[in-house]
């Protein structure tokens, strides 16, 4: 009951609140006036939110950090419509900051031959490189490096592991 | 089922040897030897020949004789001799202690004693030093049947080489019974990998005898190393490191260690493997794109490329007993499978048709059968296959099995696997009938590499 009432006592506020907001571009516009006025100074813009974390990592528009690691399955390169969509976030930053660049990193699980891997690693990398500079990141800003199965996230030897392994990250500099 | 371990074999000083020296410094002798070897592997024998050749390797005859100065266990060229023809599988070796005579002279064979133990074969020896330092060895090989002598040869070494004329010894022994080279006078190449995938990572590529004896560090560094394999000369070494962060490819002389850098091109540099005649290395190389066959001239550094598919995975290449074709691993058909392509015609035929993962192939000496990583049921094993005949055969029993690499002589494979949890070393004849793994009890052992047949050892003297 408490916890209701409250949730009601916060709705009304938020409710005056968003009137409050929304009554303002509603009331008429003053007449055209000379363009010297501002009897009192008004606030300066809020600033922009955050667009990096203090590792230089990007953060989305609601300031959270913005995936780096894609999955992917055995022996297999191919992104998921979610990662497409975390990777679209990326390449909307890489557009703005075109002074950050990004290596892709290309892992694999330990199964099959360590060369392979390392093939199947960097066209991981490259399959998310592809991505990016198909949604306009330049060329320069990217690069790639695969690690084949030389860089577990995960040493064991289960589904779990492995499935930790197949991955790409995406490393700021 | 025969189980045979190295160590216990070296902490149990023979008698010959202890009775030379007070049991409590025999014991610390032993103990000596046994520090010494850091990184040591340890050899266990599961499964030999049903009806192997019974031998008796006779401790030698002579004073006691230590590769180096300082205090180290003297040398017992019989123990390594007898380890390296038990370990072959085709000989059952007699425990010294077993032994009713020691004889050191032609003279002194009694082949009553050795026909009582059911002995097909007896070795017997003698070393000695000489005035220069050297020691001089030799030994006598007898056939308990026909009570004739059937070997014998002689060497004045310097006594840092004892052991490789121990290992000598062995080779003529085997061919002389067998009638195929011997490869104990062979070198294993292979990575230690500690705390992989952590910021305390250590990766070292280590070379080391045939019986694990010696092992040294080659190349040691933070990042991962992988793919080494060996110049026919067995002097050169190439490999794959990532020591500057990327896969660059590395040529080291194994005499002088001088490392030279022969691939870092943008993308992948993997799987350097050097020709038939040393002139040049196959490698896969991404600089275009993706992964592709690649031919490097070692001397100028000509680039030429072999593959051209610009969507499929192209590695893995070995080189074909001639030098004119490669063999190399594809999944241009959708998986990965192993394929034959001609140098001169670019003539390309598909090799392996059994499972849907089929990669890394090693070939046999005679050039007619393949080793290779094989996928069966979602485990990954080792497959032989004659490819005459297209018969595939699974050598391997275990899982996570991988990096086939074949003695010169065509017997036995090394490849890497694991056990509880651990990468180990284990090797299997090619008849399927012997096994022995080489464990490492200082982490991950991986990606072996047999040597070629070694040509700058000690020549006999008679």
């Amino acid at each position: 009951m408490p916890n209701a009432f409250r949730t009601l006592i916060m709705g009304v506020f938020a409710l005056a609140v968003v009137a409050g907001c929304k009554s303002q571009p509603e009331e008429p516009p003053p007449a055209p006036e000379p363009a010297p006025q501002v009897a009192e100074p008004v606030a300066p813009p809020p600033p922009p939110p955050p667009r990096e974390d203090a590792e230089g990592n990007p953060l989305d528009t609601s300031g959270n950090p913005i995936g780096r690691t894609f999955y992917f399955e055995f022996d297999q390169a191919r992104l998921s419509e979610r990662d497409l969509r975390v990777l679209a976030m990326h390449a909307d930053y890489l557009r703005d900051f075109r002074n950050r660049s990004v290596v892709i990193e290309g892992h694999c699980d330990e199964r099959g031959t360590r060369e392979y891997n390392l093939a199947l690693g960097e066209r991981r990398a490259k399959a998310v490189e592809r991505y990016l500079t198909s949604a306009g990141v330049r060329g320069a800003q990217v690069s790639t490096v695969s690690y084949g199965e030389e860089r577990p996230d995960d040493a064991g030897s289960s589904e779990s592991a492995w499935s930790k392994n197949r991955r790409a990250v995406l490393i700021y500099r | 089922m025969k189980r045979l371990k190295r160590h216990s074999h070296s902490l149990y000083c023979p008698r010959a040897q202890a009775k030379r020296l007070s049991p409590a410094a025999a014991l610390l002798a032993c103990l000596m030897a046994a520090a010494q070897a850091t990184w040591a592997l340890e050899i266990v024998i599961s499964e030999g020949w049903e009806s192997p050749s019974r031998i008796a390797v006779v401790p030698f005859g002579g004073p006691p004789l230590r590769e180096q100065a300082g205090p180290v266990a003297p040398i017992d060229i019989a123990e390594i001799v007898s380890f390296d023809l038990a370990r072959s599988g085709q000989f059952d070796s007699l425990s010294s202690d077993r032994m009713l005579s020691y004889p050191t002279t032609s003279e002194e064979v009694l082949f009553r004693d050795w026909r009582i133990l059911d002995m097909d074969y007896v070795v017997i020896g003698r070393a000695w030093p000489e005035a220069n330092g050297d020691a001089t060895v030799l030994y006598t090989l007898f056939d308990v049947n026909t009570e004739r002598q059937i070997g014998a040869s002689r060497w004045s070494v310097p006594t840092s080489q004892l052991r490789d004329v121990a290992h000598l010894i062995s080779d003529q022994v085997y061919e002389i019974v067998t009638g195929i080279r011997g490869a104990f006078s062979t070198k294993l190449l292979y990575v230690l990998a500690q705390n992989p995938g952590t910021d305390s990572a250590s990766f070292r590529l280590l070379v080391a005898d045939s019986d694990g004896e010696r092992e040294r560090v080659v190349f040691q560094s933070r990042e991962p190393i992988l793919s080494p394999s060996w110049s026919p000369d067995a002097r050169r070494v190439a490999y794959v490191s990532f020591e500057t962060g990327r896969s660059t490819i590395i040529v080291q002389n194994l005499d002088t260690g001088a490392r030279s850098t022969v691939a870092e091109y943008p993308g992948i540099n993997g799987a350097p493997m050097f020709s038939p005649d040393g002139t040049r290395l196959a490698m896969s190389l991404s600089r275009d794109g993706n992964a592709e066959i690649y031919v490097k001239e070692v001397a100028d550094g000509e680039l030429r490329r072999i593959t051209r598919q610009p969507s499929a995975i192209d590695t893995e290449p070995v080189w074909g007993a001639d030098g004119n074709s490669l063999i190399y691993t594809s999944d241009r058909g959708g998986r990965p499978q192993i394929y034959r392509q001609d140098l001169a015609t670019s003539f390309v035929e598909r090799l392996t048709f059994e499972g849907d993962y089929n990669a890394r192939a090693r070939l046999l000496p005679d050039g007619r059968h393949l080793v290779y990583v094989h996928r069966k049921g979602g485990v990954y094993h080792i497959a032989w296959q004659d490819l005459e005949r297209d018969t595939v055969r699974i050598l391997t029993q275990t899982a996570l099995d991988e990096s086939p690499s074949l003695a010169p002589n065509g017997t036995m494979m090394i490849y890497a696997t694991q056990q509880g949890g651990r990468g180990i070393l284990a090797v299997v004849s090619i008849d399927g009938r012997v096994k022995y793994i080489l464990p490492s009890a200082a982490g991950d052992v991986r990606e072996p590499a047999w040597s070629p047949f070694i040509d700058a050892l000690p020549v006999a003297s008679g």
